[in-house]
């Protein structure tokens, strides 16, 4: 009986191993897959979508009215936007119409479809909405603020105080995606500008369709032939879920995807110097910082703040824990975007430090008890226990507390931490988004709040630093304004709230037959259209 | 015809009538009991569903409306009456996660999890079942000791770890075996999704390429859950096995010069069958929860991931969606086996 039943179980394994085929290596030459994480894509409405993965899709559905191209990332240009004029006050900009634009529909664009678009994303009042009212739209008034009197001109009235300049750069936002009016209508349900079909479905003019998304699952785009730039290589692009970091890593080196996105620093120094496998690096807006809850008595007191700047040890996280995974960066706007102040006075000094407390009243920490709030992920975990060592070192106790996004950001907003490590990114590429975030606070009351900006979450209100981000924001010369923003970030560095401590360096794996796969310094700067094999 | 003195004014119901009814209602007690128990759960817990929809940086007009949307201005016990009645026409909301109406995601992710955990199930019944046998019969001896080493080597051993392992040893080092995912990207989209579960979809199809991918694809997970499932109906099965053969029919059997073949297979296995049928339904159960980790490592769309994500990001619905699902396979497995117990023992009858 034994070996009967042997036989019957080394048989039944048999089958098993012989039915499965092998793996086709390799992935098809005209097809670009990804693994990456992308549970946190929650829907692929243009005027919606925040999240880094749908940001990524949509960079790569829609067209935008201002864009940055890959050949240039620093250069703000016309997307579906062929000239743009201002008038002299500065309020009313022009934008002509690219011509031959076609809607994956197979509708041409015209600036109908451009006014339609953005006066839906303030009609909707979905979160990335702000980065236009701003400008003053509102629901009531969009209609008659955003115009197209013409088939290939859009009129734009702005009625805040605010550089065209400014306008012209969150118009290349992920909110500034241009979605075929026609189609998106001919979808709405209860006057609902076609926002639940939109959710799951592509109205775009794009490198490429939507062909199917399965939440955690994967992303399938197609090539749009018809793009204004030409017929990209990749005639698909896959996006495959996979979670674990280790996985990716697996499915690279074995080359079934073509590029992981979401390894660790020690993957990728295990792939260094691998046979058919490159490692890109490439600069991240990302921003890690500490912050002082100021509605803290002891947090108010500057030598306090800068008591805890000088004991972060920048140098070693870097090197150790972070593993040039973000790099030092003390500004609040980050390091190769226009403006950008690259100065980092700060290092690790203890003396220093003992002596402002000392200074403060606060002598070997006098009994301080404090608490940091973090993310309950690496690196934050890491980050914050290396501030809670440093700060046992001055005399003070830290107690951490460590907690996932959805418990974080709500106590957060409601100002119920005492010191916060988190990390931060603009919403479009000009320094007034994180000037407005770091700095601006015109109303610090809680009645008041004002939950988007750091500054308010952190109780920091200064008059000073309002103002001059007010400057900031409508001055009209280029020069003027660069420079108003850097002394802003200079003067933050050591009179603020905040510790900014990193600059995400952003790294990924690639095959080494692919190409040309660019990417840039905000979360949404990802194209597809320029990859080849 | 006169009707009897206290009786009332419909008929008597017979005995099959009053047991439905009473089935029926237990049912639908047990049903509600999990909604409510999981819906007032998730109210409670420390998680904001308006700030998992609207994301951090959102103002708080617009974190509001949403909370107006989603109802969470309102008492919890009108939130929780308007979600029953709504979930009892079969709408059990949308999730905030996929946009998706919860069911269209039930339709999804459960078939991707019955299908591993059938396959794991069977492997473990089909190793698992032999292998106690085998243990119980030749107990203390090596053959013993090697099937209790490798039962507590499937309960011990982390089942990421050995995921994690199997995937660098299978394929990435010898290639028998494809990655993560349920197919490889040439075969997604080829077999139309009829019951979601990809092996039958595709034999039905009459797609046997698809149909041999899929099955490569599946054996490193089912296998990882094979072995917890295995360690389990093994040592139960060993533990059954025993207690029968130190009962005095065997000796009796023995005795009386039957072959130990017919002993073991037709007397003392088939009067553990009713134990084992629980064991393995327990275990059958237990995968159908989805096995989070596993689905982690090896990337697949199973319930027991959406479930947690959703958890994580307050998105209740999702949440009281799928823990229905699992409710009413646990209520059906068990019937199944009140049905099988049935067959397989006369004085159940």
């Amino acid at each position: 009986m034994k070996y009967r039943v042997s036989a019957a179980l080394g048989l039944a394994a048999m089958m098993a191993f012989s039915a499965a085929p092998v793996a086709q290596a390799g992935t098809p030459k005209d097809t670009f897959v990804i693994a990456r994480n992308i549970a946190d894509i929650i829907n692929l409405d243009p005027a919606e979508v925040f999240e880094f993965s749908g940001a990524e899709v949509i960079t790569n559905m829609y067209d935008r009215v201002m864009t940055f191209e890959p050949d240039n990332l620093t250069k703000l240009v016309g997307g579906t936007t062929e000239s743009y004029s201002f008038s002299e006050d500065g309020k009313t900009i022009t934008l002509k119409m690219r011509k031959g634009i076609v809607f994956h529909s197979g509708n041409p664009m015209t600036a109908e479809d451009v006014a339609f678009s953005l006066q839906r994303v303030v009609k909707l009042k979905k979160t990335p909405s702000f980065i236009f009212t701003q400008f003053g739209w509102d629901k009531d008034n969009v209609d008659g603020l955003v115009t197209a009197p013409d088939a290939d001109t859009v009129v734009l009235k702005i009625t805040a105080d605010l550089s065209p300049g400014l306008v012209l750069n969150a118009l290349s936002a992920g909110v500034g995606s241009v979605v075929d009016k026609k189609l998106v209508l001919s979808h709405e349900k209860d006057g609902d500008l076609g926002y639940e079909w939109l959710k799951t479905n592509d109205a775009g003019s794009g490198p490429y369709m939507l062909k199917t998304w399965k939440a955690s699952e994967l992303v399938v785009l197609e090539r749009h032939d018809k793009d204004r730039h030409g017929v990209a290589a990749m005639k698909r692009v896959i996006i495959r879920h996979v979670a674990e970091a280790s996985a990716q890593r697996l499915l690279l080196e074995k080359g079934d995807v073509d590029a992981s996105e979401d390894l660790t620093a020690d993957q990728l120094k295990g792939l260094e110097g691998k046979e058919g496998v490159e490692i890109d690096t490439f600069p991240q807006s990302n921003l890690m910082y500490l912050a002082m809850n100021q509605d803290v008595k002891v947090l108010t007191d500057p030598k306090v703040q800068d008591a805890l700047r000088y004991a972060i040890d920048y140098s070693g996280l870097s090197e150790s824990v972070l593993q040039g995974s973000y790099k030092i960066h003390q500004a609040f706007w980050p390091s190769g975007m226009w403006a950008s102040y690259d100065e980092n006075p700060y290092s690790m000094n203890m003396d220093k430090a003992k002596a402002l407390l000392a200074e403060a009243g606060y002598k070997d920490g006098g009994g301080l008890k404090l608490t940091i709030d973090t993310l309950n992920k690496s690196p934050f975990k890491e980050v914050a226990q290396s501030v809670q060592s440093s700060l046992k070192q001055l005399g003070i106790d830290a107690e951490i507390i460590l907690s996932d996004g959805a418990t974080l950001w709500p106590k957060y907003r409601a100002r119920k931490h005492q010191l916060i490590i988190a990390r931060w990114g603009p919403d479009y590429s000009d320094p007034h988004s994180n000037a407005d975030a770091f700095a601006h606070n015109p109303d610090n009351r809680m009645e008041a709040k004002l939950t988007g900006k750091l500054s308010w979450r952190n109780a920091w209100a200064k008059d000073w630093a309002t103002k001059e981000a007010e400057a900031a924001a409508k001055e009209t010369d280029l020069v003027k304004r660069e420079a108003m923003y850097k002394e802003l970030q200079k003067k933050m560095q050591s009179d603020s709230c905040y510790a900014i401590m990193f600059q995400l360096v952003g790294k990924i794996g690639r095959r080494a037959n692919v190409k040309n796969y660019v990417r840039g310094v905000t979360f949404d700067q990802v194209y597809f259209r320029t990859v080849t094999k | 015809m006169t009707r009897k003195k206290g009786a009332g004014p419909f008929p008597p119901l017979p005995p099959f009538a009053k047991n439905l009814l009473r089935v029926v209602f237990t049912l639908a007690l047990t049903f509600l009991g999990l909604m409510a128990v999981t819906f007032f759960i998730g109210r409670v817990l420390p998680t904001d569903p308006a700030m998992a929809a609207v994301g951090n940086r959102a103002s708080e007009a617009v974190y509001q409306a949403k909370r107006l949307e989603l109802g969470l201005d309102r008492p919890i016990l009108i939130q929780f009456w308007l979600f029953l009645t709504s979930a009892l026409q079969g709408d059990f909301g949308k999730s905030i996660m996929t946009s998706k109406p919860v069911i269209d995601d039930l339709k999804r992710f459960f078939p991707a999890t019955l299908e591993l955990a059938t396959v794991a199930t069977l492997f473990g019944v089909l190793f698992g079942v032999p292998m106690g046998v085998i243990a119980a019969v030749r107990q203390s001896k090596l053959t013993d000791h090697i099937v209790r080493v490798l039962g507590l080597i499937g309960y011990s051993v982390p089942i990421f770890w050995l995921g994690m392992v199997s995937l660098v040893v299978f394929y990435a080092k010898l290639d028998w075996l494809p990655g993560t995912g349920r197919l490889d990207i040439y075969y997604d989209g080829i077999v139309d999704h009829v019951t979601g579960v990809i092996l039958i979809d595709s034999a039905l199809a009459g797609e046997w390429e698809v149909f041999n991918n899929a099955l490569g694809h599946i054996i490193l997970p089912a296998a990882m859950l094979a072995l917890y499932s295995l360690a389990y109906i093994a040592r139960m099965t060993r533990s059954f096995m025993l207690d029968q053969l130190s009962q005095e029919y065997v000796l009796t059997a023995r005795v009386k010069g039957l072959p130990e073949r017919t002993v073991i297979w037709r007397h003392a296995f088939k009067n553990m069958l009713v134990q084992l049928i629980t064991v393995i339904a327990l275990s059958y159960v237990n995968l159908l929860e989805g096995s989070v980790l596993t689905e982690t490592v090896f990337a697949w769309p199973g319930i027991g991931l959406y479930i947690t994500n959703s958890l994580f990001n307050a998105d209740m619905n999702a949440v009281i969606g799928g823990t229905i699902v699992i409710g009413a396979c646990f209520i059906g497995i068990n019937m199944l086996s009140d049905v099988l117990y049935r067959l397989v023992d006369p004085r159940a009858r």
